[in-house]
């Protein structure tokens, strides 16, 4: 027999926040040796749980194995062993520089915590996206509140079960439950909010988070275009853009490709490409390969579902189409030319759906995808060196990716967030410290070496003065101390 | 209120086409720009130093310390650095992902929007524009009504220097300011107060807008009186002149009160008033030297924070108010009770209230117990206390031993915490305010791992577990059949 669930309501959510604040001001969090223990909690958790993560993902998603080992465990690993090695490091203040006019004085900038913060994270990778923020917050020596999205359940329950095992519960802690426990959340008072998930959803926590003036990073999403030139290695190309695609929990991913744009010359030498490489992959019956997450629930099912079903857009599939409801799959699909407003060109597909989008010329590729909202990532495949820097420069988007698919987000020396519609802020690596810190300025200075010019009453002389010490020119002043100027 | 929207609704078109067209992105451009603003601000200072003074009273070497001559400087800064600002920033990438390269380049957003505010009208709006500039971006400015002369000098003034269909500006009140938030703008910038900024904040959440706010607080100043005392003159004078020497104490970073042990007070009392008399003579309305209030609505505002009766018995100089010249005395107040207005909103204004504490280490508690404040200044040589501070408070910035002097560094980010803002700007931080931050990876097609691609087996596991973990022996042995597959 289940124990009946805890209610969480206006009272219990601010006592939460009361609770972790208290913890925070008396001093909890702020040591290095704490965050350090807690740092090296998460990675055994990492290395003994990995199982049940699996298994766990399995459920939710039906997540193969090796995309669990991988894009969530290991990059988790990873996370923690860098912010344990690094973490002396962060906590140093930086020195600053100062000038002529404020000497004698030094200056250093403290990275200090912003207090007790929220992490709202999303159902495509629960464990990656709970736990890689909570990372950033803890080694930045906030107290923590995960609230893990509903939409993966078991996930859910067992980032609940062993953050509470495991850490620090009076500081650290995970609330289970979906929009209603998160809008109660959302009413209290954080000192930084952190959300992956929709820009739809974005817009909701932003607002809310005006209200206390709670700064935040809001990673989301968009439509991630790939712009594949002739001038590339094909197979290589196509290998990969399958592996970032549906090797990616099955195109739920916030850097899925979500569109290609090629040449009308080339793309049927692209579709055969892929046809070919979908087969080596993924079999002649890929609804039976075991090597693709399933769609998460019959929502989203139903909604990629319209998606195909748009008239134009139907007659446009050229490879795939194939669904089953109640297995909640879809077969890896290629539609080729659908109408530039149809839905599925329109909202982020966030699924095993791949429009090609053919052009006269790749020319025309930059202005499709700069009429469109600045998404997550935007990719290029080509060899032409000038292509890419023209790429690089001109298109705005969180980052930008050539001749791969999704790997910078592994990479913790690249910030890793989003720009318009696709987010604000950023985070892994030393980013995510950064993320949830406040840098606070620090000023030394000395009580000799008075300037009477700082001081009324005013007079012309101290206005020279101060002039010339606005030019920091060195021979400036002194012909106004001496009287020359 | 139509025309207005229309006016709107065309710069911001304008402004978008000329930020499409690329002319921003030029490195020279932003230059010459910021330039024209150098020049314009040289060319003007008399004019510049005369609606200073109709909008506020200010004296020509104040309007210059505090406005002109910092944004002289901001804009030298920004011309000899912005090559160095803008260079791409290389990334190391792990050996795993050789011969992969990575970088960060800043982009600008685009088109930005810069809402100023009336108490320094001329850095707060040109230092922003200096900043949203040298970043690459197109921008509309937006000066505070509440100092027309100062506004209505920008409004005319950079339309003949700098380039208008990138940079424009508008006049206004809050009406002006509810049509333009309800645009879409790639980045909000707003000077000003906690309330104001909410809404701001609010209304770029529609269009998820990223925004730095420039708040305030109350900012304190603590007097750790037996390890300065050698000093005090100098403390007593730094605290006058940045109390009443900078816009009358209307400025973000003003000190707002004093915290010092009862049984100093008296001696800091009696060397602040000799001090007022010395830097504003008998009369500081007549002296010249004092900025006045900039309002009769503000005026009333602060009348009504003396108004309190417990607040009237703990005035120990000055609190003559004359509203029809919009002056405020210099007003020094002694233990007013932590519960009354005036110790529970930012004063705003010439009016200093000192704090009596028990032991100079209670202070810390009185801070805490406030919002965040943009500033912690903090006159002592104890270096306990100092690191106390420091790590038990939280404020934008902490200047010990004076008073307002980290405005002027820009090697330093200038910015607020909780209610006392969101982001930074100065110097190089300014730059960074206005870019995105874009991360830039090229991979190479050569060297293809098969490891990478489905379908999955034990070995492709164990080589990508491997190769994540970085344990680049364990993968070799792997690779040439010297190690199992798990």
């Amino acid at each position: 027999m289940a124990a009946a669930k805890k209610v969480f309501g206006a009272a219990e959510a601010s006592d939460l926040v009361n609770e972790l604040r208290r913890s925070f001001d008396d001093g909890v969090t702020r040591g290095y040796d704490w965050r350090i223990t807690q740092l090296k909690k998460l990675l055994v958790i990492c290395d003994n749980h990995e199982h049940d993560i699996v298994e766990a993902l399995r459920h939710d998603l039906g997540k193969p194995e090796l995309e669990s080992s991988v894009f969530e465990v290991a990059l988790l690993r990873n996370s923690c062993k860098l912010a344990l090695k690094q973490l002396k490091n962060w906590m140093a203040p930086d020195k600053a520089k100062t000038s002529l006019t404020t000497f004698p004085a030094s200056a250093e900038i403290v990275s200090e915590p912003l207090g007790v913060v929220l992490v709202i994270s999303a159902w495509n990778y629960p464990f990656l996206l709970s736990i890689d923020p909570v990372i950033g917050a803890i080694s930045a020596g906030n107290a923590v509140v995960l609230k893990p999205s509903e939409l993966a359940p078991a996930s859910s329950a067992l980032l609940a079960k062993l953050l509470e095992q495991y850490l620090d519960p009076s500081a650290v802690r995970v609330i289970e439950g979906n929009v209603n426990e998160t809008t109660l959340l959302l009413d209290q008072k954080w000192d930084k909010i952190f959300y992956t998930g929709s820009s739809k959803i974005g817009r909701v926590i932003m607002t809310a988070a005006a209200k206390h003036l709670t700064p935040v990073v809001l990673e989301l999403g968009g439509k991630s275009p790939v712009v594949v030139d002739s001038n590339t290695d094909l197979k290589v190309t196509v290998r990969r853009i399958i592996a970032g695609k549906w090797g990616c929990n099955n195109g739920q991913a916030c850097v899925s490709p979500d569109y290609i744009l090629t040449t009308k010359e080339f793309a049927p030498k692209l579709i055969d490409a892929m046809k070919h490489e979908l087969e080596t992959f993924y079999g002649k019956k890929p609804m039976d390969s075991k090597d693709m997450s399933r769609i998460v629930n019959s929502n989203h099912f139903d909604r990629l579902s319209k998606l195909l079903e748009e008239k134009d857009v139907s007659d446009k599939i050229v490879y795939g189409g194939d669904k089953d409801r109640e297995n909640l799959k879809i077969a890896p699909t290629i539609l080729l030319d659908v109408p530039l407003d149809s839905l599925i060109m329109s909202e982020e597909i966030f699924g095993p759906l791949l429009p090609i989008i053919t052009l006269n010329n790749l020319e025309e590729s930059f202005d499709v995808i700069h009429s469109r909202p600045k998404p997550l990532a935007a990719y290029l495949f080509t060899h032409n060196q000038k292509l890419k820097e023209r790429f690089a420069m001109t298109v705005s988007a969180g980052g930008i990716v050539v001749n791969d698919i999704a790997v910078h987000l592994a990479l913790h020396t690249l910030p890793f967030g989003g720009v318009g519609e696709s987010g604000m802020g950023a985070y892994h690596g030393k980013f995510s410290f950064d993320a949830f810190s406040h840098k606070k300025a620090v000023l030394y200075r000395s009580l000799f070496g008075d300037a009477p010019v700082r001081y009324p009453p005013y007079s012309r002389g101290k206005l020279r003065l101060l002039k010339a010490l606005v030019d920091s020119n060195i021979f400036n002043i002194f012909k106004v101390l001496l009287g020359l100027s | 209120m139509e025309a207005m929207k229309e006016t709107v609704e065309e710069s911001l078109s304008e402004m978008r086409d000329t930020f499409a067209s690329g002319r921003t992105r030029s490195l020279k451009w932003r230059k010459r720009q910021i330039a024209a603003i150098y020049e314009m601000v040289k060319d003007n200072e008399d004019k510049l130093c005369s609606v200073l003074f109709q909008d506020l009273g200010k004296h020509s070497t104040e309007a210059f310390r505090d406005e002109i001559g910092h944004v002289l400087r901001s804009a030298t800064v920004a011309i000899n650095c912005l090559d160095k600002w803008a260079v791409p920033k290389k990334s190391n990438l792990p050996l795993l992902f050789f011969p992969a390269k990575g970088k960060v380049i800043s982009e600008p957003y685009g088109t930005v929007l810069v809402l100023s505010s009336w108490n320094f009208p001329i850095s707060l709006s040109l230092d922003p524009l200096i900043g949203a500039i040298a970043a690459g971006n197109t921008v509309l400015l937006k000066s505070s009504e509440l100092s027309p002369n100062a506004s209505a000098f920008l409004a005319k003034t950079i339309p003949a220097y700098l380039d208008n269909k990138a940079i424009k500006v508008i006049e206004g009140g809050p009406d002006v300011a509810t049509i333009l938030l309800q645009h879409q703008w790639d980045k909000i910038f707003f000077t000003g107060s906690p309330k104001i900024g909410r809404i701001i904040m609010a209304a770029a959440a529609q269009h998820l807008t990223p925004v730095t706010l420039e708040l305030g607080g109350k900012c304190p100043t603590i007097v750790d009186y037996p390890t300065i005392s050698k000093n005090i003159k100098s403390v007593v004078k730094r605290i006058t002149g940045g109390k009443w020497g900078s816009c009358s104490g209307q400025a973000c970073i003003s000190v707002d009160y004093v915290l010092i042990e009862k049984s100093f007070a008296s001696t800091l009392i009696d060397m602040l008033k000799p001090l007022i008399r010395s830097f504003f003579g008998e009369n500081p309305k007549e002296s010249g030297c004092l900025s006045r209030i900039v309002s009769k609505q503000h005026v009333q505002r602060l009348s009504r924070l003396l108004n309190d009766p417990r607040v009237q018995a703990s005035i120990v100089y000055g609190g003559s108010i004359d509203e029809d010249n919009l002056y405020v005395e210099p007003t020094i107040l002694l233990d007013p009770p932590l519960d009354s207005e005036i110790m529970n909103e930012e004063i705003f204004g010439p009016i200093l209230p000192i704090i009596t504490v028990r032991d100079i280490q209670d202070s810390i508690g009185i801070i805490k117990s406030k919002a965040k404040p943009l500033a912690i200044y903090a006159f002592t040589n104890d270096e306990n206390l100092k690191t106390r501070i420091l790590s038990e408070t939280s404020s934008g910035s902490v200047t010990f031993n004076d008073v307002m002097i980290q405005y002027m560094c820009d090697a330093l980010p200038f910015g607020g915490v909780g209610e006392s803002g969101i982001g930074r700007y100065h110097g190089k931080y300014s730059f960074d305010c206005f870019s995105h931050e874009k991360a830039i990876m090229e991979g190479s097609l050569a060297m293809d791992l098969e490891a990478r691609y489905p379908p999955w087996n034990s070995f492709k596991l164990s080589f990508i577990r491997l190769a994540f973990s970085e344990a680049y022996f364990k993968l070799l042995f792997l690779m040439l059949g010297l190690k199992r597959s798990k």
